[in-house]
């Protein structure tokens, strides 16, 4: 007997006391190509944040353009030798690099925008079909599925043709078609929660359904949200850059990598790639490197796949 | 006796190569099975009772590996066999009848697709034939109308009756050696009596050698000619089942027995095993069982050796229980 | 069945009526199609004109129902700027975007399932994680960013394959195809590769899940203890279990790839019904966006009903209605 008590208190020691977050991170970082993607996503994040303070040009400038600088190849210099056009120049003269640094903080901002947005109206409204149940659940979940059958071009496209063009629109646009993701994601795992002991006891307590929702409910839906959030913020940025590309996004004003591709496609085809390549590059490093730590944390946060 | 066993497992091991570590699921188990014999291989989840069973037919799945020892089979050594000879030998003359009975046959092909594709796997022969010999197969195992019952899915049976077509599956190329993987556990106990009694009608009149994993100890005693105590991967206490049964020597198999409820001894308190199986991960060192044991002390920290204590039954223990043994 | 599917039609129908209804309402908040129509220098007279031609001095809902009435009886009005019936527009062109969706799907599912099996089998492999890597570049690279990158190396640069248009459609067996000439293949071979690319990877991904989790399951390991080669093994026991998930998906997702068609064909300057509903945005060509998207609507609800079918005829546990015998 003793000999036994010896050893579970040798084995103590041993066994390593974590914290639920270092326990996700570990989780997170064991897969070293989610890992890259999170450096990268930080380092694309960070260019669109200081966008305004290491750009050689402010693109939006039309007194910083000089037309006789249009469509200059990579690693040329301006006519009067002020900067070098490190990934060339486009039709007006405007530095692809600057550009790019700006479209893609448009690009980034629409994306997250939209998604949290999404995700706040649509777990919203699955977690009140998740309480209310019965006819009012019915009618609620019976429009997500419509929706989420529906493409999600199409609809945005009608929405846009609608609404008109800018940035806001666009943000409605995509609000309108993410919502429905969150509002299944989070009716589902509610329901799954709902049916726990914590929450009947939390009822036999007499708190509010409010808050047993906000605070009770709602905190442990969370993991698949971020999972479903993070996948759509990739979602909507590609989303944003098709309708920007059809003509039907963003204003030409304040291009972001969408329409920097579009404005180069015309010149793709006469030789003068960078116009259209560089943005191109840059915007599929930012979806891949979002879907990289998406794929990652749905793996981590997701209990069903955990043996 | 000179005839070669059946089965001859030597010192087998099999680990898994986890990240966390290196797990020794079996860890140095020996034993013999002969034609027309059954062996009752006992233990609880965990205790590598199913590893050694799916070691000997090849089927263990990474990141698990057979590292050493020897598994004979009619004298061939399988566990150094190459895969083409291993398939060969699976089905025809080494069949395993698995746990769970909804799991066992593929839910999206009809029961005829799944005998006589086992049939054909085997032996060159014409459709027709393989289907008559499936129908045979099922009547023998106790299966009603078996040419409309071929054309079903295994939805459309209950568990007895997937667990019979199982078995019917296992018996159709006569096999020498049949694993069977606690193929009742999942079953009523009525239609678990049916089958033990069928398997053991079977395995007398073909000749065929048993291997029967399981954690009860009462089937083991109405069904079994000898046993083998597995507890974290290593054999406690091995013999014939009598033996086993009625003087048990390792503390950890007369705990088993304590806490088998039994008619005869109505109203007494049960006794029950302390603690919990050990993480193989975690073993302590020295005997796996001592956390557990009341006879644990300073000498057990050793491990001990599986010896014979008494004529033909062994065990691995240091204080064995040997006043009950009569030895 | 015959029930199923009678219930189901009816269903179908009903859901068809309510979309029609928002995509009517929705459609004719669209812009004010006079302001295109009319020159810039039309007076106020001429404007109202317009107007009443088209049918448009009417009110929202006398609107609708002349819609209705007319479209049960096939007409869905006559497009503003061709001046032909919108629904006749939309035939013209939904071969040609049909038949770049289909092939698009085959060779999605050709490529994707071998080698998604492949990743399901050796997860861990250096091609097993490349092609898992593949999958996330195929699903996160914008369709319309890789239709330009094909066009600039395939046709700009090395001049291999044609850039735009359909090229020659041939006809056998009464169907009109580009696939029976050698001229209309080359020209599909972009566009559909672009098409297929995003369906690829959610096809390698959907098998190589698949897999993964077939294999731990009790009857493949019995289908091995069969002695089974492990060919039949992979090719029967765990693919008729992975495809029930993929022909599902794939089935349902048609209808977006039809609808992705309508970047594809922008590029590709390939003459479908995509490139048609852009056109009719930009002019505010109501009638042929309402037809367009009655079209697509039909066609969703029609795959839904397949997939539904296919779905029990693939899954035994799911027979439909089916008595037992």
């Amino acid at each position: 007997m003793s000999a036994a008590r010896q050893d579970a208190a040798a084995a103590t020691p041993a066994m390593r006391v974590e914290t639920p977050l270092a326990r996700f991170w570990s989780e997170f970082a064991e897969s070293r190509l989610a890992l890259f993607g999170l450096a990268l996503l930080t380092l694309v994040a960070l260019i669109a944040l200081l966008a305004p303070l290491i750009a050689p040009q402010n693109p939006y400038d039309l007194n910083q353009l000089d037309i006789m600088d249009a469509r200059l190849a990579p690693g040329e210099v301006s006519g009067d030798g002020r900067i070098t056009y490190w990934l060339g120049t486009d039709g007006q003269g405007r530095d692809m690099l600057s550009a790019m640094m700006y479209g893609l903080r448009i690009s980034l901002s629409v994306g997250a925008l939209s998604a949290i947005f999404a995700m706040a109206l649509g777990t919203i409204v699955g977690l009140v079909a998740a309480w209310l149940g019965g006819r009012w659940e019915a009618v609620i979940m019976r429009i997500v599925d419509i929706q989420l059958g529906f493409p999600a071009i199409l609809v945005a496209l009608i929405l846009l043709s609608v609404l008109g063009q800018g940035v806001d629109k666009v943000l409605i646009a995509l609000v309108i078609v993410q919502w429905a993701y969150f509002a299944r994601t989070a009716r589902g795992s509610a329901l799954v929660e709902r049916r726990r002991e914590y929450i009947e006891a939390a009822s036999c307590l007499d708190l509010s359904g409010p808050r047993i929702v906000l605070r009770h409910l709602l905190p442990n839906c969370l993991p698949p949200l971020i999972v479903i959030a993070t996948i759509q913020v990739a979602e909507a940025i590609a989303l944003e850059a098709t309708l920007s590309f059809l003509g039907l996004g963003v204003p030409v004003t304040e291009p972001s990598l969408g329409m920097l591709i579009a404005n180069g496609f015309n010149f793709l085809l006469s030789g003068y790639y960078w116009i259209s390549v560089f943005p191109g590059l840059l915007l599929a490093v930012a979806i891949v490197a979002i879907n990289l730590v998406g794929d990652q944390l749905r793996d981590v946060l997701n209990p069903r796949l955990r043996k | 006796m000179s005839e070669t066993p059946t089965l001859e497992v030597r010192n087998l091991q099999t680990h898994f190569f986890t990240r966390e570590g290196v797990l020794k699921a079996v860890d140095d188990v020996s034993f013999t099975v002969r034609a027309g014999e059954i062996m009752g291989l006992v233990g609880e989840s965990g205790s590598g009772k199913t590893v050694t069973g799916f070691s000997v037919l090849g089927l263990v799945d990474p990141p698990g590996r057979i590292v050493g020892g020897s598994i004979l089979f009619k004298g061939e050594d399988l566990a150094h066999a190459g895969e083409e000879r291993l398939r060969a030998l699976r089905g025809s003359r080494i069949a395993m009848i698995f746990q769970d009975p909804m799991m066992t046959l593929n839910p999206v092909l009809r029961v005829d697709t799944q005998m006589t594709e086992a049939i054909l796997a085997h032996e060159q022969v014409s459709e027709r034939a393989a289907r008559a010999r499936a129908a045979a197969a099922l009547a023998m195992v106790g299966i009603a109308s078996p040419e409309e019952r071929l054309l079903a899915y295994p939805h459309q049976f209950s568990g007895g009756m997937r667990q019979r077509v199982a078995i019917a599956i296992a018996m159709l190329h006569r096999p020498d050696l049949i694993i069977a993987d606690e193929p009742t556990t999942a079953l009523d106990v009525t239609i678990q009596g049916q089958i033990l009694y069928e398997v053991q009608k079977l395995c007398r009149e073909t000749g065929t050698a048993l291997v029967w994993v399981t954690h009860d100890l009462t089937v083991v005693a109405g069904l079994a000619d000898t046993v083998s105590v597995m507890y974290a991967g290593k054999i406690v206490e091995q013999g014939r089942v009598d033996d086993v049964l009625d003087r048990p020597l390792h503390p950890y198999t007369n705990g088993l027995l304590g806490s088998v409820p039994s008619r005869n001894r109505r109203g007494q308190k049960l006794r029950q095993i302390p603690g919990m199986t050990p993480s193989l991960l975690r073993l302590p060192q020295g005997c796996a069982f001592r956390s557990r044991c009341p006879r644990a002390d300073q000498a057990c920290t050793e491990m001990p050796a599986l010896a014979e204590l008494a004529p033909g039954h062994l065990a691995r223990c240091v204080h064995p229980h040997l006043e009950t043994a009569g030895a | 069945m015959l029930v199923f599917i009678i219930r189901r039609l009816l269903q179908s129908l009903l859901a068809l009526a309510v979309m029609s209804l928002l995509v009517f309402v929705g459609v004719y908040l669209i812009g004010d199609p006079v302001a295109i129509l009319a020159s810039p220098d039309a007076t106020e007279v001429d404007r109202e004109q317009i107007a009443r031609a088209l049918g448009l001095d009417r009110p929202l809902w006398e609107q609708y129902a002349v819609f209705v009435g007319e479209a049960l009886r096939g007409n869905f009005g006559k497009s503003f700027v061709f001046g032909q019936p919108a629904m006749g527009l939309i035939f013209e062109r939904m071969g040609a975007t049909v038949e770049l969706a289909l092939v698009a799907t085959v060779v999605s599912i050709l490529v994707g399932l071998p080698l998604g099996i492949y990743a399901g089998l050796r997860p861990d492999g250096i091609a097993g994680r490349s092609i898992m890597a593949g999958s996330i570049l195929g699903f996160s690279l914008p369709t319309f960013w890789v239709g330009l990158m094909l066009i600039m190396i395939f046709a700009v640069q090395l001049g291999l394959l044609p850039a735009s248009g359909r090229g020659q459609v041939g006809s056998f067996l009464g169907l009109h195809s580009s696939l029976f000439t050698l001229n209309g293949i080359v020209h599909l071979i972009l566009p559909a590769t672009t098409l297929a690319l995003v369906r690829a990877a959610t096809t390698i991904r959907l098998a190589r899940a698949g897999v993964r989790e077939v294999l731990h399951m009790d009857y493949v390991k019995f289908a091995r203890a069969k002695g089974l080669p492990e060919r039949r093994v992979i090719g029967v026991h765990v693919l008729k279990n992975i495809m029930i998930p993929i022909v599902t998906v794939t089935g349902l997702e048609i209808g977006s790839v039809i609808a992705f068609a309508v970047v594809t064909e922008t590029i590709y300057a390939w003459p479908g019904m995509g490139k048609l509903l852009i056109d009719s945005i930009v002019n505010l060509d109501r009638p042929v966006v309402v037809a367009y998207l009655i079209v697509v609507l039909f066609i969703l609800v029609m795959l839904n009903l397949i997939v539904d079918i296919l779905y029990s005829v693939l899954d035994p546990r799911v027979r439909l209605g089916e008595q037992k015998g």
